[in-house]
Parts: structure tokens; C-alpha cells; sequence
């Protein structure tokens, strides 16, 4: 099989996603713009965006479920136009909705999978990704009775279970509690480890931070990528991490004042950030000795950087959206 | 993975397969839908059985005696004594007769002729003459044959006619209004393709409105599986339930009104997985086409009712204006009453029906060459 993988790519071994340009709009409105991606074999690649950005629609244009406007682009070495029938062979894609059979069993939804890509005794393919799933003692449970947690468990061994090479996860820790995320996290990373490749989109910081590299996108705009160290490194942006007492209103009166990008309370501290550093400081000096608070400089966290990208992003794109 | 046998005929079938299989488990599992399967047809022929059984009861009779004699009071007290007929009205002569016929108010008019008598114990075998309204073929027909019976049986009784020979009198009948009196024989195969009709349709119809509305459509069209592949998963199964219904239905039908079947059963179940099949392929279109599961009801409910209208089950087909003939011919509920009709009912060989199951067949590969190219491969 592993042999068999890099002979079927003659263009560029490494590199499992690579689009250029990519448009979509439904309805005479654009909701992916001009997007260009490349995503190495091997790793982990986070899609980050609020809800409505365009990750989802990304996603099926990468997996030949819809037709991109215009652009270009290859999955695993084949044309995401015309050659969506070998794609759809060697890609497992994960739903943002629950889109296995829910009133098939845990066993006849994986069989029917098995079957499908002609896994060689589906049978027995089947029962092994139960064991592996930790579904043992649920394989006659009908997947609509089963819980988040599990039926995104199910979900994941469905889309695994005939050896993709790459994997596409649309949100699929959403509603998931955080025990069942860890181990959804270690999973992804024990198969990325053996060579697959994963894109995954999400909404938390900390699957971010799990995440080789990453991208971000708002209103269709791909805005960012790169490893986090490098999206942190790029935005710029100097942050304070601000402790003590009164801060509501301190967080008031900043986001008054010019120099100040962006003030968000994280827990008991305030983080107050920048994109020129010396307007910040200007801006920041008449509270600096105040007795009630403590000013620390830090480099800002994602959140703060999206955060960032965000409002940047409502002010350039939104009228054009 | 196998790329070479997945392009293949190999992999055409493990994938139709796969897909067949998924059908069936969902079917066994969906309770209302097996029990649709089920009791639609039975349902159907009760309730048809019933109207047909009871129909000729209490049919509201006219009598015109012209003559007062022992045999003529005998026919009369007989036929009251039936559950077929009763006596409404007395006609003094034939032109209330003719009112009453026409108005309706009476079904049927027997008429005990003058000297009738006479003539009965001369030998010279004189006639009950009957007149019956016709446009309700049913209840007609089934009267009249019990008719003859009724008064040979009255008449011996009475010791008028001795118990051997051959009735000394005949009735002679005469159908007004629907000359042509089609019978509860030609109802039980129509009701064949009408229920088949019917459930095949709504099964498919739903077909791939259903996995679009439960969103697995998704993740189905993101796997290898073709159009085709998808289509044949979701009809097979119900070739098989058709086929189950069928014989629900002709052997039913057998038991409760006696329905013979005069030509080949082989022939009879060949052409019914034809019918069966083209059915599902339009309910399959429909699916393909319709927006939701309640626009592909309303497509299949559009298309059911020509066919019971304009097929011949309701009204002769040779009867209909031409428009309605040309349209006719399109539907396959036409040609399958035309073949389990000829089949059961005159034992009509295959070469005799080649036209019709051509035009079953060309139906069925036009509508799945529809819900093929209509079939949307992508989200867009
Ligand atoms: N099939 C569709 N028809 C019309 N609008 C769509 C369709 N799919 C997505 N959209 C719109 O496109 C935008 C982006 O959606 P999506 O890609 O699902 O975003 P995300 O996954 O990032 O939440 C949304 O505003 C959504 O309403
Ligand atoms: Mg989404």
C-alpha cells in the first residue's frame, strides 16, 4: 500500500492539497473567495474560521462534492474537477452533520462502508474497527441511539475504515465533551503519525494549538497560515495582559482610546493588544501606574490574533460579502 | 484499494451490493413500510371484495306480470326471497318500466310475459325477459347469472317443471346503457396493477428525497458509488416486495372471487417484474427530481391518477376519445392490465402481449435514463 501511494502521485510526492484561486458563490453571493491552500502529506492542518466563513464549502470542493466557480487545484495528485472519482476512492470525509444511517447498527453502517470501497472481508473489517473504536458490546445498537461522543467516534472509524490517505474532518468535535475530544485528538495524531494526512476545521483554540499548521478564514477570505508560532509571528501584534481589579470598566475606557485594536477579558485578566506597538503604549501610559493593576507585556495568544483577523476582516470584506 | 476492479464490473456489483444490502436492512427495519407492504393490498381487496360481494344484494327490482298464474307467483315470491333482488316497484306496463329504469329508481325490470304458463307446460320454452341498467357492471352481471337459477330452482319446487331436463324457458336478458359489461373478473386483475402501482411508486418516490432530508446523501455521494450503482441498490429490493404483493394479491383474489388463471403463471410473474420494475424506476425519477419528500408524494400522486383513469381500469379503453388513448399508451398501468387481463382471463401466450411489454420496457429505460442524468452528483 505504501509503495503503491507514492507511485500514484508523479507531480509533487509531499504535497497531498494543493488548490489555487478557488471561488464559490451561491445564489450571485460569494461565500469563498480566491482561496489558495497547500497542505503537505503527513500533517495535521486546522481550518479556523467563525461559523459561515466557508469552511464547509471548501471542504466539498476539495472532495468533489461541489464544483469550484473558478480556480484550480489537486488532491492527492488528482484534478479536484475532473478526477473526483479516483479522489472520492482515496479521501475519507467526515460530515459537519451526523451522516451515517441512524437506523443501521454500528456493524451494518460500518459493513456498508466496507462493502462499498470493497474492503476485503468487510466483515471482519468491520469488527475490527468496532475493537478499535471501543465499541465493542455496541455493535447491534442502532447509531441513532448513540451519544455525541460516540456517534462522532463512529463517524471517524466509518471514514477510516477503507485506508484513506487523507482524511477531511468538517467540525467534528463540535458538541463533543472534552474527555471524548482528547481522545478524538490522540486518534487523529496516532494516524497522522502513520503517514495520513488530516484537514481538519474547528472552532477551539486548543484543537488549534494540536494542529501542524493552520489557516484561518472569514467571510470566504483565507487570511492566514502557517505554523501558529508563524500566525502569532505575522499578526504583529503586541499584546498586555492586564491583572486586578476594576477591569470592566478599564476595558471600557480602552476600547475609547485610539492605539487600542482589541481588549478581550480572559478570566480574571484582560488582554489589551495592539498592531502598533507605540500607539499602544501611548494609549496604555495614563493607566500604567495605576496602583489597582498590573501590566505584563506577553505575546498575544491565537485567540487574541483571530480575534484580530476578525474585526479586520468585518471591516474590509463584510460590505463585499 | 483495488483501483483496476473498482472501475470494473467487480466493483459495479460489490458496490450495488453494498447498496442493496443497506436497502434491505432499512426496509426490514422501517415497521410502518412493512406493514404498508402488507396491508395496502389486503386492504385494498377487502374493501373491493366487500363492495363486490354486497353490491348485488337488495338491488331495487321492478316486476311487470302479465299474466296472474301459479308459475308467475312462484318466480315472484323466489325472487324475493334472494339476496340479490328486491321488489321496489309493480309496473303496470313497459313505459314505467323504461321510467324506471331510466331514472335509475330500479336496477333491474323482470318481465313475466303473457301465457307464459301455457307456453312453459307446451314445451316451447318461453322467456323471462330482463332488463338491466349496465353501467354498473359489477352488480349487474353477478344478478344476472343468478338469475337463471333462481327461477329453475323456484319452479321445481313448485313441481311447474320436472327436476331433470334443461331449464323449459330461458331468460333473455338484455344489458342497457354499458352493452360491453365488464364483470368483477376483469376488476381483480386491474386491482393488480392499480395496488402495484400505487405502493411501488410511493417506495421509490421517497427514495432519495429521504437520504437528502436525513443528510446522508453527503456522505454517500463523497464515496465511490455511481448513479446507476445507487438507482439498481434502491429498486432490487423492491422488485422483490412487488413481487411478493403480486401474489398477495392473484392468489387472494383467487380465493375470495374465484379469479381464474387461464394462461401461464410464469408469464404472468415475468411481466409483473417488467410492471414492477418500470414503476419503480418513474417513483425513482420522481425522487431524483423532487425537492422534498412531500413534492415527490405529490409527483406520484399526479402520476397515479391518470393511470387509474385513463388505463382502462375504470373505463373501457376502447371507449375513451382518442387524446385520452394517445396518453393511454404512455402509462404502464394500460399495458399491464391489457397483459394480467389476457393472461389470467384468456390464457394469451407471450407473443400475444409482445407489443405491450415492449411498451412496458421502453417506459422503464426512458424513466431510469431520467433519474440518471437527473441524479445530482454534487451539492451544487
Ligand atoms: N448549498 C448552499 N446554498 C446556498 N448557500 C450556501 C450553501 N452552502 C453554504 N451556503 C452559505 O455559504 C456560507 C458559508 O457556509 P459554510 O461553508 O457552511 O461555512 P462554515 O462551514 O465555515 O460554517 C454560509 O453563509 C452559508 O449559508
Ligand atoms: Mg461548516
Amino acid at each position: 500500500m505504501g509503495a503503491l501511494r507514492w507511485s500514484e502521485n508523479v507531480t509533487a510526492p509531499d504535497i497531498a492539497i494543493e488548490v489555487e484561486g478557488l471561488s464559490k458563490s451561491f445564489d450571485g453571493r460569494e461565500v469563498v473567495h480566491d482561496l489558495s491552500m497547500q497542505v503537505r502529506r503527513g500533517t495535521i492542518y486546522g481550518f479556523l474560521g467563525p461559523n459561515g466563513s466557508g469552511k464547509t464549502t471548501t471542504i466539498r470542493m476539495l472532495c468533489g462534492l461541489l464544483t469550484p466557480d473558478t480556480g484550480r487545484g489537486t488532491c492527492l495528485g488528482y484534478d479536484i474537477i475532473t478526477e473526483t472519482d479516483r479522489i472520492k476512492r482515496r479521501v475519507g470525509y467526515m460530515t459537519q452533520r451526523f451522516s451515517l444511517y441512524q437506523d443501521l447498527s454500528v456493524r451494518e453502517n460500518l459493513e456498508f462502508v466496507a462493502r462499498l470501497y470493497d474492503v476485503p472481508d468487510p466483515v471482519g473489517a468491520a469488527r475490527a474497527m468496532v475493537e478499535r473504536l471501543g465499541l465493542h458490546g455496541r455493535e447491534e445498537q442502532l447509531a441513532g441511539s448513540l451519544s455525541g461522543g460516540w456517534k462522532q467516534r463512529l463517524a471517524l472509524g466509518a471514514c477510516t475504515l477503507p485506508n484513506p490517505q487523507l482524511l477531511l474532518l468538517d467540525e467534528p468535535t463540535a458538541g463533543v465533551d472534552p474527555k471524548a475530544r482528547r481522545e478524538f485528538w490522540n486518534e487523529i495524531h496516532a494516524m497522522a503519525g502513520e503517514g495520513l494526512t488530516v484537514l481538519v476545521s474547528t472552532h477551539y483554540m486548543d484543537e488549534a494549538e494540536r494542529c501542524h499548521e493552520i489557516a484561518y478564514i472569514a467571510y470566504g477570505h483565507l487570511l492566514v497560515h502557517g505554523t501558529v508560532q508563524e500566525v502569532i509571528a505575522q499578526s504583529h501584534l503586541t499584546t498586555y495582559v492586564v491583572g486586578g481589579e476594576g477591569l470592566g470598566d478599564l476595558a471600557a475606557r480602552l476600547e475609547q482610546t485610539r492605539g487600542v485594536d482589541m481588549v478581550a477579558p480572559f478570566g480574571t485578566s484582560l488582554h489589551v493588544s495592539g498592531r502598533d506597538a507605540a500607539a499602544l503604549e501611548r494609549a496604555i501610559a495614563p493607566y500604567r501606574n495605576d496602583r489597582r493593576f498590573t501590566w505584563q507585556q506577553s505575546e498575544p495568544s491565537l485567540e487574541d490574533v483571530f480575534i484580530d483577523l476578525m474585526s479586520r476582516a468585518r471591516d474590509n470584506f463584510q460590505d463585499a460579502a | 484499494m483495488a483501483a483496476a476492479d473498482a472501475m470494473g464490473a467487480r466493483g459495479f456489483w460489490l458496490r450495488t451490493r453494498a447498496m442493496l444490502i443497506k436497502e434491505f436492512i432499512q426496509l426490514k427495519r422501517d415497521r410502518l413500510s412493512f406493514g404498508m407492504i402488507i396491508m395496502i393490498p389486503l386492504m385494498q381487496l377487502v374493501l373491493f371484495g366487500y363492495a363486490i360481494n354486497t353490491t348485488p344484494r337488495d338491488l331495487p327490482t321492478a316486476v311487470l306480470l302479465q299474466e296472474t298464474s301459479d308459475v308467475g307467483r312462484s318466480i315472484l315470491a323466489a325472487l324475493q326471497n334472494t339476496k340479490y333482488f328486491k321488489i321496489t316497484h309493480r309496473a303496470r306496463d313497459e313505459a314505467e318500466f323504461d321510467r324506471l329504469l331510466a331514472s335509475g329508481t330500479v336496477l333491474f325490470a323482470i318481465e313475466v310475459p303473457a301465457n307464459f304458463e301455457r307456453a312453459l307446460r307446451r314445451g316451447d320454452r318461453p322467456a323471462v325477459l330482463v332488463a338491466a341498467d349496465a353501467t354498473d357492471p359489477v352488480a349487474a352481471g353477478s344478478a344476472l347469472s343468478a338469475l337463471g337459477t333462481i327461477v329453475t330452482t323456484a319452479l321445481r319446487n313448485d313441481h311447474a317443471i320436472p327436476d331433470t331436463a334443461a331449464p323449459p324457458f330461458e331468460v333473455r336478458t338484455h344489458a342497457r346503457y354499458n352493452p360491453a359489461g365488464a364483470t368483477a373478473l376483469n376488476i381483480v386483475p386491474g386491482l393488480v396493477g392499480t395496488i402495484l402501482t400505487m405502493t411501488m411508486l410511493i417506495f421509490t418516490a421517497l427514495s432519495v428525497t429521504r437520504e437528502i432530508e436525513r443528510g446522508t446523501m453527503e456522505a454517500l455521494l463523497a464515496m465511490p458509488i455511481t448513479p446507476v450503482e445507487i438507482m439498481l441498490g434502491k429498486i432490487v429490493p423492491y422488485v422483490i416486495v412487488g413481487f411478493v404483493q403480486a401474489g398477495l394479491i392473484i392468489s387472494v383474489g383467487a380465493l375470495l372471487f374465484g379469479v381464474p388463471i387461464f394462461g401461464s403463471l410464469a408469464l404472468l410473474a415475468l411481466l409483473s417484474t417488467l410492471f414492477i420494475t418500470t414503476n419503480l424506476s418513474i417513483g425513482y425519477t420522481f425522487s431524483t427530481i423532487a425537492q422534498n419528500q412531500l413534492q415527490a408524494m405529490q409527483m406520484s400522486m399526479m402520476f397515479f391518477l391518470p393511470n387509474i383513469l385513463l388505463s382502462g381500469f375504470m373505463f373501457p379503453f376502447a371507449g375513451m376519445p382518442a387524446w385520452a388513448q394517445w396518453i393511454g399508451e404512455a402509462l404502464p398501468l394500460t399495458h399491464f392490465i391489457r397483459i394480467v387481463r389476457a393472461i389470467m382471463l384468456k390464457g394469451s401466450t407471450f407473443g400475444d402481449l409482445r407489443y405491450d411489454a415492449v411498451a412496458l420496457t421502453a417506459l422503464m429505460l426512458i424513466a431510469m435514463a431520467i433519474a440518471v442524468t437527473r441524479f445530482r452528483r454534487t451539492l451544487d
